[in-house]
């Protein structure tokens, strides 16, 4: 209206008369009210209570074992052997037996959990090269510097996967055997693939291309394994030639680096196609023999095999329930308190003095 | 500084009128005005440098920089970067703007037009291209192109008018006048040419009054002053034209010399931001030293057993070098406690609430098109925490008009109104007004509404008649007369103004003078009286006279002056109408107008003979002129006969008793800083009830030395048993002061100001001073109200505001923390001097209890959450250094860290800090009381912040470890695992941004449309993003820096995520809530009542709001009406100011400056007397 008649005359330079201008926008003044106030925190209270209770009783039905494997059983022999990372040419093998008293109906997942060992410290996260690892030819060889001093090795020939992170992937196998009071061994079937996410297997992790002429292997040429690793990345999986290289699950978990010093990671899930695992992991006697490769003595850190159910909401996991019942408790207090105060004082403090 | 540097060597300036040659020897500046600060090329390094003299800017360069050295590098350089060139290039564009704007103002100034005269013709030239020792011709009404030396003018004796407005912003016109050799050049553009006169005068330099040189011509030398100057700003004004000789130009010009950088005000918050921010640098550091002594010893205890997994050199040297490596990485990573976006959002806010004061139609004048205007954009919340106003009197609270509303002639008052009953009514707009038009020469804005006076007139009654042609004669005012019948008076002050102007709507129109003649219309009449003496005005008689001669030959003395001088001279036979006169009086000073005596005297011709003989032998008197002359006066100004009284309404701006009322009750105190006279001062103090009948004691000091003003500071206290409450004074400081219910206010005078300011007794001052309600200072000049004002600033440590209109205040405006011009007047130095400035003084109210408590709060509201929500933000990575063996590994995704307070958290906030409405305009204006938390610095202060900090402090350990505990032993529900660091992260980062957008939520008091856009916007824009940075596509174009890919996805399709989510949001914010809650239901503030009653009486609709009028109940006595100048009389019998009758378009201006020209005028009253003997 202003600009339109600006010009002479008292009212041209007047400002515009808009809602905007003149701070008079039509808006929406709520305020903290006893109305709406007390009602929010006794219907929270309610609503996390609810919640609590429902996730305890989830995870009162969901199992989880713990089997420490690091000096247990005939393992300590290994672990003495294994106090040098480098040391890792002689192979090591050892045995530990547990037992699971009840049935673990359903899915059932092993993981293997170390502890203290630091993931997620700065330098060792960043010693990655995520190009590389997607397969990229020219950073296949010319690994990133963040790699740094796990890129080139004494020869300066580039390594591949780089970086400390791959260095130092878990490399024990777990078999587990299945003693029913029979007698006999069974070896519990796992499924060692499809453990990582689809977007890690099928886009963060490629391998260098290759076609029926060109293998694997020959992609990789040029290249070098890491330092404490046995095998090069191309040959991580005997059984199955497609999970090697970049791709390989194990890898591909591995390289998921874990938040916290203590941490598991998804080994294998179990195959309910036959025998006694079709309804899940039946109680009895088991036995655990392990490839002791992976040194935890240097760190005092210590190495387990976690097996566990999966429910609605991930796995057993008593700190969500009781959190949520916790503070179900304390909005409730505050709850009463606010009641009490509001009735007995605040509504006298209300009017207007002038 | 080059500036400086030049004249610094210049000792002495040499100018040779129309030699170019010889002038460009010395390197004198040209007459270019450069006030830009860039061109195109030089912007970019200028600019850049300036912004990194910033504190702020630097210290995040430096993060750069250390961010590029690898071994310490925790956050990619781009964190930093993208933020730091966000910042720059908004100031860079704001400057460019400025600067813009400046080139096109110097553009404009540089290319304006004169006439030079070069190689003896007058040219047409731009500005740029005058030098030093041309000579330009200038025209009525044009800007004084440089600073010049007045060669000649169309005026007698090479007078010519200026109007200094732009230099010191004096309305009234000056009279220059040229040296009596260089006038005789006339307009001889020939001769002109020929002159060839050098002037040696003085370096460039900034003293306006001031100037001393010689010209040398044809081998005389002649000395130059001020009074012979024009210099660059004035204008030109009655004078058809005048020659000039250029002496300074362009920079070097007094005007240009005078444009000091003024002082960069800062806000108190400003300065407690700073404060803060150290205090936050220290924070950082404590932290990133307690996490770099934990990584020394972490790399000891555990790390070391590591080293074979990390091989790295600096590492195995020895722990503590990793710490002190860690120590740098932490803080960098830290360092977003300290945002750098806070200071461009401040800036921002700031922007934005200049630009609603000046969008306020409510401060928007119409009768002087004249919005209101936020000058400095830095200072808004500010006003919102004012508790001293500094007020002039003359234009500020009043309008300088003088309305001639009352009289008392012969013992009778007209000018009230009253109705059928008898009862009198209140005079307004409608009241009809007495019909005039009976009068062909009457002014058409008067306005008087009683008509018995009018009766009077026309009823011929001897003494109104008298009394009227008494006010028609006895002045100093001169007449001009464009058009026939079209008359302008140029009175000196306007009180005088306003009795000829009455005088002439009442039938005795002043027509014109010469310096012996009076010519009046009396009734349609031509009567010319001579004029045979004026006895002219000063501070110590406080009256003028003049004797004249009516066309009848009778001697007449007419004389008008303060009553209580006049009554004294009074024939003994009027006391009873002295009596009943002195009774109108103080009727009418109680209704605070201003009052003047009137009374006449017959002249025996033999007496006055006999008087004006030694009036002439005194006037030529060597020693003692002035005492000699006095008592002459004296003598003859004895017997009088009483007229009657006039009274005058010095007439308020509108609204000005309510907006003080208004004020007071905001708790803010004001003072009235004035030039003008005690009775004045005081008598306006009580038509804005500011002085009040029922006040307990009026304390006036006004003692001449030293000790009589500590005497009667201290006999007050005394007097009033303030003493000992005094002493109690500063144990409780300023609670006591609300306590003390008794009244007093406290008056001071110029010359009592000027002892009580020293040292030994400024504290006694302040302590007076602040136990009373009202201080009136009168008689100040300019620099004591700038030492008032500093003297508060100082001791009482409150933020001060300085309002005025004139030059005469520039000085306070520019002292106190908030300077406001009120504009629309003719002067525009004030406004230019100013912060903020608007046409009338009531909008002051709406200023300060509305915008300025708005942007009080939201400032206040703003800064809380700003430093709340980094403080959350930051902290995170603190906790999460105790799981990540302190090796300063981030917890979130370094891309939120870039994107956090420049995207995701930005625009909610800075949308409350721009609309935000805690209560709204109606009720702040009419519970002033809601503007005492921000004198008292509630809203954001030391305590506020260790409040909002600890809150961030809490929530950044509730948002860490709630998902910590979570994600110990969570996996997905496919059973892989998601306690990696990336879900980690994601988790966190979300919860963050949601509890922020809650808190922001919870912080906004007024929803508008933009506020519900950009916080459920910022939600969604922040999804969006994440989405966008953990996909396929962008993963596969920069695989390494963008390494969380699929994140997003494979962890907020778990359950668990959103639990955890949920659980962290409500446990960082019910807290919050309930504090809120029982703080307002316990221990409501005012503004938490205001909001509730605003609430309930909502659904009812808007209610009118009932301005109490103010009603003035005061019955104090007397004031008169004169300026405080010396009068004019000597000027006008001299005749000098008068045209010669031939020049026929010209007018008769008379403003001049006495102080100039009182030496040649006292002279000059011999020559007009000799006259008359003739």
């Amino acid at each position: 209206m202003g600009k339109k008649q600006a010009g002479t005359g008292p009212l041209s330079r007047r400002p515009d008369n808009s809602a905007f201008k003149q701070q008079r926008l039509p808006a929406w003044s709520p305020s903290l009210t006893p109305q709406t106030v007390l009602p929010t925190f006794y219907i929270l209270s309610l609503v996390c209570l609810l919640l609590g209770i429902w996730l305890l009783i989830t995870v009162e039905y969901t199992y989880e074992l713990k089997v420490d494997y690091t000096d247990a059983g005939t393992c300590e022999q290994c672990f003495n052997l294994r106090k040098h990372a480098i040391d890792s040419s002689t192979p090591c093998k050892c045995t530990v037996s547990f037992h699971v008293p009840k049935t673990f109906p359903g899915d059932v997942f092993f993981y293997y959990g170390l502890r203290n060992f630091h993931q997620n410290l700065r330098r060792y996260m960043d010693s990655r090269d995520d190009a590389q690892m997607v397969g990229r030819k020219n950073n296949l060889k010319a690994p990133s510097s963040y790699c740094a001093p796990f890129d080139y090795d004494a020869n300066g020939k580039p390594i591949a996967p780089c970086g400390a992170v791959a260095n130092s992937m878990f490399n024990d196998s777990l078999t587990v055997m299945y003693n029913p009071t029979d007698g006999s061994k069974i070896q519990v079937p796992l499924y060692r693939k499809g453990i990582a996410w689809y977007t890690d297997k099928n886009v963060k992790f490629r391998n260098p291309p290759t076609n029926n002429t060109f293998s694997l292997q020959q992609a990789f040429e040029g290249t070098t394994r890491p330092l404490y690793w046995q095998r090069p990345v191309y040959e991580l999986d005997d059984i199955d030639s497609n999970n090697n290289g970049f791709i390989n699950d194990d890898l591909i978990v591995w390289m998921r680096e874990a938040a916290f010093p203590n941490f598991k990671k998804l080994y294998g899930v179990l195959n309910r196609a036959q025998g006694p695992f079709t309804e899940g992991l039946p109680a009895g006697n088991y036995t655990l023999s392990i490839n002791y490769n992976f040194p935890v003595e240097p760190f005092r850190g210590r190495k387990e095999l976690v097996i566990s159910m999966v429910t609605w909401f991930g796995g057993q996991n008593y700190f969500l329930p009781i959190a949520y019942l916790v503070t179900s408790g304390l909005i409730l207090v505050t709850a009463v308190v606010l009641t009490t105060v509001f009735v007995k004082v605040g509504k006298k403090g209300k009017n207007m003095e002038e | 500084t080059k500036l400086n540097f030049s004249s610094a060597l210049e000792e002495e300036r040499h100018v040779r009128a129309n030699d170019r040659d010889y002038n460009e020897r010395f390197s004198y500046a040209d007459n270019r005005i450069k006030t830009a600060k860039y061109n195109v090329f030089t912007f970019l390094p200028i600019n850049l440098f300036e912004q990194f003299q910033r504190f702020a800017n630097a210290y995040f360069l430096v993060l750069l920089i250390l961010q590029l050295i690898p071994e310490i590098s925790s956050l990619s350089w781009f964190t930093t970067i993208v933020p730091l060139v966000l910042v720059l290039a908004i100031t860079a564009v704001k400057d460019a703007t400025d600067d813009y704007f400046r080139h096109k103002s110097d553009q404009q100034v540089n290319t304006r037009q004169s006439q030079v005269l070069i190689k003896g013709k007058l040219q047409n030239e731009k500005w740029m291209n005058v030098r030093v020792g041309d000579i330009i011709k200038l025209e009525n009404n044009q800007f004084v192109a440089a600073d010049l030396l007045l060669l000649s003018s169309s005026e007698p004796y090479g007078l010519c008018y200026i109007e200094t407005a732009e230099l010191d912003g004096e309305t009234n016109l000056k009279v220059r006048q040229a040296l009596t050799v260089t006038s005789d050049l006339g307009d001889d553009v020939a001769k002109l040419a020929d002159f060839s006169g050098e002037v040696i005068c003085e370096p460039p330099n900034n003293k306006l009054d001031k100037f001393t040189g010689t010209l040398c011509w044809k081998d005389n030398k002649y000395s130059l002053d001020n009074e012979k100057m024009l210099l660059r700003g004035c204008v030109l004004r009655n004078t058809e034209w005048c020659f000039g000789l250029v002496i300074f130009a362009g920079l070097q010009t007094k005007l240009m010399q005078n444009c000091g950088r003024t002082k960069f005000k800062r806000t108190s918050i400003d300065k407690l931001m700073n404060t803060l921010v150290l205090w936050i640098f220290g924070f950082l550091i404590c932290m990133g030293i307690i996490l770099a002594i934990g990584n020394t010893i972490w790399e000891q205890k555990v790390g070391s057993d590591f080293w074979e997994y990390l091989q790295w050199k600096e590492l195995t040297i020895n722990a503590v070098f990793s710490g002190f490596l860690t120590f740098w990485s932490y803080i960098i990573i830290l360092n977003t406690v300290v945002p750098i976006s806070l200071y461009v959002s401040v800036e921002v806010l700031r922007l934005g609430h200049s630009y609603f004061i000046n969008w306020d139609r409510r401060m928007y004048y119409s009768r002087k098109a004249t919005p209101a205007e936020a000058r400095t954009t830095t200072l808004n919340e500010e006003l919102g925490q004012v508790e001293f106003i500094f007020s002039d009197k003359t234009g500020t609270l009043t309008q300088n008009i003088m309305v001639f509303n009352k009289c008392s002639i012969n013992g009778k008052t007209y000018g009230d109104v009253y109705d059928e009953f008898g009862h009198k009514v209140d005079i307004t707009e409608k009241t009809p007004c007495v019909d005039f038009s009976f009068n062909p020469l009457m002014d058409r804005k008067f306005r008087f509404h009683d008509s018995s006076l009018v009766e009077a007139i026309k009823l011929e009654e001897p003494l109104v008649q008298e009394f009227f042609r008494l006010l028609a004669l006895c002045h100093t005012i001169m007449p001009e007369e464009r058009n026939e019948g079209e008359l302008v008076y140029q009175a000196q002050s306007p009180d005088e103004g306003a009795l000829v102007t009455a005088a002439r709507n009442f039938g005795f129109v002043f027509r014109s003078r010469t310096p012996e003649t009076i010519t009046l219309y009396e009734m349609g009449q031509a009567v010319t009286y001579q004029l045979l003496a004026i006895l002219d005005f000063n501070n110590v008689r406080k009256r003028m006279s003049v004797i004249v001669r009516n066309p009848k030959g009778q001697l007449k003395l007419y004389s008008k002056g303060a009553d209580t001088i006049l009554f004294d001279r009074l024939d003994p036979s009027n006391e009873e109408l002295m009596f009943t006169t002195s009774e109108h009086l103080n009727e009418f000073a109680g209704e605070g107008l201003r009052t003047l005596a009137l009374a006449y005297k017959d002249l025996d011709e033999d007496v006055f003979d006999e008087w004006m003989k030694k009036l002439l032998f005194a006037s030529t008197a060597l020693d003692n002129r002035e005492e000699k002359l006095g008592a002459l006066y004296e003598e003859i100004e004895q017997g009088m006969l009483l007229l009657g009284a006039t009274a005058i309404e010095d007439k308020l701006q509108e609204g000005v008793p309510e907006t003080i009322a208004c004020l007071t009750l905001a708790n803010i105190k004001i003072w009235v800083l004035t030039g003008d006279k005690l009775e004045t001062a005081m008598n306006i103090g009580y038509s804005c009830n500011m002085l009040r009948d029922d006040m307990n004691t009026v304390f006036i000091i006004s003692g001449h030395t030293m000790l009589e003003v500590q005497q009667e500071l201290s006999k007050d206290k005394f007097s009033s048993g303030l003493d000992m409450e005094k002493t109690e004074l500063y144990s409780s400081d300023s609670v006591f002061e609300e306590t003390i219910i008794a009244e007093y206010a406290l008056i001071i005078n110029g010359h009592s100001l000027a002892h009580a300011l020293e040292a030994d007794l400024e504290q006694i001052l302040v302590d007076v001073a602040c136990l009373c309600k009202t201080v009136i200072c009168c008689r100040v000049t300019p620099l004591q109200k700038a030492l008032v004002v500093e003297l508060i600033k100082r001791h009482k440590r409150a933020v001060t505001l300085a309002i005025g209109d004139g030059a005469n205040d520039v000085s306070m405006i520019k002292t106190a923390h908030i300077g406001v011009g009120i504009s629309g007047q003719e002067g525009m130095q004030a406004v230019l001097a100013s912060d903020y400035s608007f046409a009338q003084f009531r909008y002051l109210q709406r200023l300060l209890l509305v915008h300025g408590r708005w942007s009080y709060h939201r400032m206040c509201n703003f800064l809380c959450y700003f430093f709340y929500k980094n403080f959350a933000f930051t902290l995170v990575h603190f906790w999460y250094g105790f799981l990540c063996g302190f090796s300063a590994q981030t917890v979130y995704d370094q891309w939120f860290i870039t994107l956090f307070n420049i995207v995701y958290t930005s625009l909610p906030v800075l949308a409350m800090g721009l609309f935000d409405q805690d209560v709204n305009e109606q009720y702040s204006l009419r519970f002033p009381n809601l503007y005492r938390p921000g004198q008292l610095n509630q809203l954001f202060n030391k305590r506020k912040f260790f409040t909002c900090t600890l809150q961030g402090v809490c929530t950044s350990f509730i948002l860490f470890f709630i998902p910590y505990g979570a994600f110990m032993t969570a996996v997905r529900d496919d059973g892989a695992h998601i306690s990696d660091q990336q879900t980690f992260a994601v988790t966190i980062a979300t919860s963050l941004v949601i509890v922020v957008s809650v808190q922001i939520g919870l912080d906004t008091n007024y929803w508008t449309a933009v506020n519900h856009f950009f916080i459920w916007g910022s939600l969604a824009v922040y999804f969006a993003i994440l989405f966008a940075m953990h996909s396929d596509g962008i993963f596969t174009i920069f695989p390494n820096q963008f390494p969380f890919i699929g994140t997003a996805r494979n962890s907020l399709n778990q359950k668990i995520v959103w639990l955890v989510i949920l659980l962290t949001t409500v446990v960082c914010i019910m807290p919050m809530v309930a504090v809120r809650f029982i703080k307002a239901d316990l221990y409501p503030t005012q503004t938490d009542k205001v909001r509730l009653l605003q609430q309930a009486t909502r659904k009812q609709g808007p209610q009118e709001q009932n301005l109490r009028r103010v009603r003035r109940t005061s019955s104090r006595r007397s004031a008169y009406a004169f300026a405080h100048q010396q009068g004019y009389g000597e000027l006008i019998t001299s005749g000098k100011n008068m045209k010669v009758p031939t020049s026929s378009t010209s007018t008769y201006p008379l403003y001049s400056p006495t102080r100039g020209l009182t030496g040649t005028s006292s002279a000059s009253i011999c020559k007009c007397f000799r006259h008359q003997k003739h």
